[in-house]
């Protein structure tokens, strides 16, 4: 299981990856539409790579609800194992 | 015991020539802007769609079918008589019966060919193409046109900025006949019902309507294994693939699967997308006719073409182009 910590690094370079974010940017409080610039497909490219990366699933009717990195740590915290 | 004789196929199939028809009326991202909340950035960064064209009334279903298979039939360099399958690949009759195969055959002058629609939504024409290129090798046909034909706009709501900025109007076809070397290979396809809804007309709008995330998700997930099908059934690697045309959906999903297919400096990819929207059954036969028209693809080159959308649906082949 990955720690918090690991979870928002791991995070942090996907988002870079996917998005173009710099990893100082990504801090939970951040709204992935409004803050960070990241549109409804990257989001879906996000989504992917957190289930590669933290064997989780992120159906789309949940990917909705993620709407700030701290949302997006949370599920994958409470989802992963 | 009487037995049944079978027909006698030809050794492989190919594609002859290709044609495509493009409406008149071209209409730019800054002119949708001025009827809906969008603007040319946010639709180049989300569909990557410059212009698309839209159909006027007289540039019907048929009148743009037969306007590309005749294309097809002169870059074929065969006669109407010789022709003796027509298939229609569209998903936007707003009038199912009759279907429009058979009208489009007689207005090429094809006498008394089989005829028939079918509808894969946007993995039609690939669909259409295995059975065509199927019936060749099995001797139910020896010439067959394959057109792709839509007026998405018919069922497209102008208003909704969702799905107006996407979906286009066209036809593109190719004439299918026999061979020594296989030009077309064995068809990777199947389907995703379960997901029937996500890419619908609904029944109360009448309004094509769209869920883009799920299929955004589906198309750079799943269908990077049918590509691989359709290469490995080919006998072909990556290595070897000329040009990449697969359906012009989004050229996020195009560049999506480019690299996830780790398609290098010497694969042309196809994005007619930018110039023609989303044609749906007709994006292929579109996007190969433009390629090889603009010389970026050669005769003899090797192409892999995927069709994928409503149903949903998936096909997926690797093609000689003539």
């Amino acid at each position: 299981m990955a720690s918090t910590q690991e979870i928002q690094a791991g995070l942090g370079e996907i988002l870079e990856e996917v998005a173009g974010v710099a990893p100082a940017d990504a801090t939970p409080e951040k709204s992935f539409t409004d803050d960070l610039d990241v549109d409804s497909l990257s989001m879906v490219e996000i989504a992917t790579a957190v289930e590669d990366k933290f064997g989780v699933a992120i159906p789309d009717d949940q990917l909705a609800n993620i709407k700030t990195v701290g949302d997006a740590i949370s599920f994958i915290e409470s989802n992963q194992g | 015991m009487t037995t049944i004789k079978p027909a006698e196929g030809a050794p492989g199939a190919r594609i002859l020539g290709v044609g495509g028809y493009r409406p008149r009326r071209r209409v730019t991202n800054d002119e949708l802007a001025q009827v809906m909340d969008t603007n040319d950035e946010w639709i180049q960064s989300r569909v990557g769609i410059a212009e698309r064209r839209w159909a006027e009334d007289d540039e019907t279903l048929v009148e743009m079918a037969v306007a590309a298979g005749g294309k097809a039939l002169a870059a074929s360099g065969l006669a109407p008589d010789q022709v003796d399958l027509v298939i229609v690949a569209s998903a936007s009759l707003r009038h199912p019966i009759p279907g429009i195969g058979p009208q489009v055959a007689h207005r090429l002058g094809i006498p008394r060919p089989g005829a028939f629609d079918l509808n894969a939504g946007c993995a039609g024409f690939c669909y259409a193409l295995g059975l065509a290129s199927d019936a060749i090798r099995t001797g139910s046909a020896r010439h067959v046109v394959v057109v792709g034909v839509e007026r998405l706009t018919d069922v497209t709501d102008r208003n909704d900025r969702a799905t107006a900025v996407i979906f286009a109007d066209g036809a593109g076809a190719v004439v299918v006949g026999p061979s020594d070397e296989p030009g077309i290979g064995p068809v990777a396809w199947g389907s995703d019902g379960d997901q029937y809804s996500a890419i619908e007309i609904d029944v109360e709008s009448a309004f094509l309507t769209m869920a883009g995330q799920a299929v955004y998700r589906w198309a750079t997930t799943r269908l990077t294994e049918t590509l691989q099908e359709a290469m490995d059934k080919a006998g072909v690697t990556a290595a070897d693939i000329d040009v990449f045309a697969p359906h012009q959906a989004n050229l996020r999903i195009i560049e999506s699967m480019a690299k996830k297919l780790g398609f290098g400096e010497r694969t042309v990819i196809a994005r007619d997308i930018v110039q023609a929207g989303n044609t749906s059954a007709a994006s292929i036969p579109l996007a190969l006719g433009a390629l090889l028209e603009s010389g970026e693809a050669k005769s003899g080159d090797l192409a892999l073409v995927l069709g994928y959308g409503a149903g949903l649906t998936f096909a997926g082949q690797v093609l000689r182009l003539p």
